[in-house]
């Protein structure tokens, strides 16, 4: 019996000295100065325009690499193709790839001396140091999570459905809306969480393609460090409050799918 | 393709100078230094949250306490916060205006702290479902048979738990290795002390050295994909006996 307690004790106390505690500090010193104080850090234009900014490309990179996942996954699962390794492998490099490594890949090709870039700016198109720059990094780290959480999914149901739905004549199209679809869909709500987390939250990446531009290509993230950079930790605290907050709306969102599936 | 043709031209790129000027890139002593200090720190990381990691997922499957559900929740925490809000939120605590006067902003162990936060939900994650899956008969089993409790984890839990451990770990140490954004801040990135590979790579390409940064980045890249590789190998040799 002691044991049990020895253990959870340690499990408690570990995970308060690292994670409660911290984030618990940062919302006190956030509102330290009072409730004015924090709406004006973060109704300054550059936090206003951070926050923005952090949305678009979310609204841009989720449904994005929310269909790409699901047409990913079924080829993973469904189809035999050359290659079928290799792709669920490069699948998974992004979550272990550093985001300034990625961020670095990028500008080597869209970059003003890199193999498209050139090109792309000549025809008036900027991609680093501009929103579509940042919009691809984001895409590229936030990538394998609709594909990790459909994949075991589609494993688990089988095509047994799929081809009776073609047997009764329906068409490709039917069969994906009328049965596969509803039969992944809190994978495929898993996923998207997991993606838009990752999609608000990036740094790394987008950090190396945006240039930090303050007011311009300066997300939520690159605004905390930033006003953290300039001394205004204050501010840095208050911006950091939000984004923790839509890292606390992530998380229930993730429980309230763990249940529904259940 | 999003992701292939980025990473053919980094590789290109590395090598532009041809191996030599390649090899050079890597030898530089700073260079060096922040891949010794990455692998290093992430072993020591990886190892500490393998073990804490173990022990959060045995609370959470066999203990019961009020709360139980939100501290579960919470786990996935360091996933969804931003990890330069992971950074600045261990800085409050532990750096220079700690409460509780525990300062270790811009040494190895801040970024110890840093990179134990990120990699925290990894081994949980990946061992919670395998003990939830687990029979309890052996275990009884085993008890009845008069072994400690000690041994019954040594001899049945623990062979059991073992490749989702390595896993998780195997994970943790691939994200350590590329971790930037909770670093940041608190690690103070003085070059050959505090600096890892990542932020390394970030001031060549703040200085134009993108060769320099090319070549260490591809570094990072075999990285994670030998340890990528290797846990699609753990998972072909714990499921050995399924089929």
């Amino acid at each position: 019996m002691t044991t049990r307690y020895v253990l959870r004790f340690t499990a408690l106390g570990y995970v308060a000295a690292l994670l409660v505690v911290p984030v618990g500090l940062v919302v006190y010193r956030a509102f330290e100065d009072g409730v004015d104080d924090f709406l004006a850090a973060i109704t300054t234009p550059e936090a206003l325009h951070a926050l923005w900014l952090t949305v678009i490309i979310a609204l841009i990179a989720v449904p994005l690499n929310t269909i790409f996942g699901v047409m990913c996954a079924l080829a993973i699962v469904r189809r035999r193709f050359t290659g079928h390794g290799l792709v669920n492998s490069i699948v998974d490099l992004p979550l272990a790839l550093s985001p300034v490594v990625v961020g670095l890949a990028l500008v080597l090709v869209y970059g003003r001396n890199g193999w498209w870039g050139g090109w792309l700016i000549d025809s008036g198109f900027q991609v680093i140091y501009a929103l579509p720059g940042m919009v691809l990094a984001t895409i590229f780290v936030s990538l394998p999570f609709v594909v990790r959480e459909v994949v075991p999914v589609l494993r688990e149901i089988g095509d047994e459905q799929e081809e009776a739905s073609a047997t009764l004549g329906a068409s490709g199209w039917q069969t994906f809306w009328r049965v596969t679809l509803p039969a992944i869909r809190w994978g495929v709500a898993y996923g998207v969480v997991l993606t838009t987390a990752r999609a608000l939250g990036e740094f790394g990446a987008v950090s190396v393609v945006s240039g930090r531009i303050a007011g311009r290509t300066e997300t939520m993230t690159l605004h905390v460090e930033e006003r953290f950079q300039s001394f205004e930790v204050q501010d840095a605290y208050a911006a950091s409050v939000v984004l923790a907050l839509l890292a606390v709306a992530t998380l229930l969102a993730m429980t309230l799918v763990r249940k529904d599936e259940a | 393709m999003i992701v292939l043709i980025p990473l053919a031209a980094l590789v290109l790129r590395s090598m532009e100078g041809g191996a030599g000027a390649f090899w050079e890139a890597i030898r530089d002593p700073q260079a060096v230094a922040a891949l010794k200090l990455t692998f290093a720190v992430s072993l020591v990381v990886v190892l500490i949250n393998a073990v804490a990691g173990t022990v959060i997922a045995w609370v959470l499957v066999r203990d019961s306490f009020r709360g139980k559900a939100f501290v579960n929740a919470l786990i996935d925490l360091p996933f969804a916060l931003p990890t330069i809000v992971a950074g600045l939120t261990l800085l409050a605590l532990y750096g220079p205006r700690s409460p509780i006067g525990v300062n270790v902003a811009y040494t190895t162990s801040a970024l110890v702290l840093a990179l134990l936060f990120v990699t925290l939900p990894f081994v949980v994650r990946t061992v919670q479902p395998v003990l939830l899956e687990l029979d309890r008969d052996m275990e009884e089993a085993a008890q009845s048979l008069g072994a400690g409790s000690f041994q019954i984890f040594r001899r049945v839990v623990f062979p059991n738990l073992f490749p989702a451990i390595l896993s998780g770990t195997a994970l943790g140490f691939a994200r350590s290795l590329g971790e930037f954004g909770s670093v940041v801040l608190i690690s103070g990135n003085q070059p050959f002390e505090t600096e890892v590979a990542s932020v390394y790579i970030f001031g060549q390409i703040e200085s134009d050295n993108v060769t320099g940064a090319a070549a260490v980045s591809v570094v990072l890249l075999v990285a994670s994909l030998v340890v990528l590789l290797g846990i699609g190998g753990i998972r072909r040799w714990a499921t050995r006996h399924d089929n």
